[in-house]
């Protein structure tokens, strides 16, 4: 018999550190092999899990992706048409505002057809926590540009690359909802590292935490891969996201407790 | 001075051979398998017994694949 390696007697109850949270059902995600959605599913659905409200937790999915969270998540998800889950999370939170809310969407979802509901639902302040998926390309529909495709970046519908003079500028939404009176927290984090995913549960249970205290609302971006549209392995997508990402996405808290975060 | 030991259960028919956990090990413990699982995909096994039960692979794997125990021997 081949050699396994295996402590059984390591392999005890008392021993467990880590295993699959209940908040996740056991389907198997249809994401590709590494994408980060799987990880950040995981998450949001550890920090329910931990703060015991999985029975008091409604999910906002968007399109793109993660269209199907519904089959992941083992607790209530209502999937909203393109871009507007923030719209639909209004509406949730304020006719259920025991429940917490939260909305989980791509960058095509949340920063170009749902711009609208975005900033407005962060100026209004809603008690809900968006949940933003930032792998800077329409992953679902084929690698096209997104509005936050980095300049010079190729994508399907930019082959060459991002020529910003004719497709503009990406958009540094979170950036943006930070300034807004309504944001209480507001963070850009990423899952490719173990450190940068504990980094990335903490704010999470953060955001969440301000929703049972009413803070208002919670933006949490997760810079993630998207390796098939960036047409690299995994390993590779998580070190270009390095090399290319986080030097114009920069990481950390943009506004805590409502005040901005200076960085300089 | 007492020291930790570790070890982890790989549910193999979840994982999709991402690689992305062997890259997050310090103690090199895993390699992916010249077989393949049901879905078609080179899955991750342990090469030795250096586990010391940290939960970088568990924690980066985005498809929940690892089970992880510890224990201070
Ligand atoms: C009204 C409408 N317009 C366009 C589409 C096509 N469409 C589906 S997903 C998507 C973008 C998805 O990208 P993103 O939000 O970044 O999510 P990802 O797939 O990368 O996770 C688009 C444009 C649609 N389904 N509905
Ligand atoms: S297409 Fe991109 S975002 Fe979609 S599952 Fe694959 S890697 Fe993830
Ligand atoms: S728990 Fe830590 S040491 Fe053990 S296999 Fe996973 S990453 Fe390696
Ligand atoms: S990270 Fe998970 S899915 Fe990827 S190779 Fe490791 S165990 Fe398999």
């Amino acid at each position: 018999m081949a050699q396994t390696f295996d402590r059984p007697e390591i392999q005890t109850p008392e021993n467990l550190v880590y295993s699959k949270t209940t908040c996740l059902t056991d389907n198997v995600m249809h994401y590709c092999p590494g994408c980060g959605h799987g990880t950040a599913h995981r998450l949001v659905a550890e920090v329910i899990e931990e703060m015991g409200i999985q029975s008091e937790t409604i999910g906002v999915a968007p399109v793109g992706c993660s269209v199907l969270a519904y089959n992941y998540f083992n607790f209530d998800v209502q999937q909203a048409a393109h871009g507007r889950a923030p719209a639909v999370a209004t509406a949730i939170k304020r006719l259920l505002p025991e429940k917490y809310v939260f909305t989980y969407q791509g960058d095509g979802d949340l920063a170009a057809i749902g711009t609208a509901e975005t900033i407005h639902a962060c100026n209004r302040g809603e008690n809900i926590v968006i949940v933003f998926i930032n792998n800077g390309i329409y992953g679902m529909t084929g690698g096209q540009m997104a509005p936050t495709t980095l300049p010079g970046m190729p994508t399907s519908t930019s082959p060459y690359g991002r020529d910003v003079e004719t497709m503009g500028n990406p958009l540094k939404i979170t950036e943006i909802v930070a300034m807004l009176p309504g944001t209480h927290f507001v963070t850009r984090q990423a899952v490719h590292t173990p450190a940068a995913v504990r980094k990335t549960k903490k704010s999470l249970r953060m955001a969440f935490e301000n929703q049972k205290l009413n803070k208002g609302l919670s933006f949490v971006e997760i810079l993630s891969n998207c390796n098939s549209g960036w047409k690299l392995s995994p390993v590779k997508a998580n070190k270009w996201m390095v090399d290319n990402m986080f030097p114009f996405y920069e990481l950390g808290d943009l506004k805590v407790n409502g005040e901005m975060i200076n960085k300089d | 001075m007492a020291k930790v030991v570790g070890d982890i259960i790989i549910d193999i028919e979840r994982c999709k051979g991402c690689e992305v956990c062997n890259a997050a090990c310090p103690n090199d413990v895993l390699e992916m398998s010249q077989e393949v699982n049901g879905k078609g995909y080179h899955y991750v096994i342990k090469v030795n017994a250096d586990c010391i039960g940290c939960s970088n692979c568990a924690v980066v794997c985005p498809d929940a694949v690892i089970t992880v125990y510890r224990a201070k021997v």
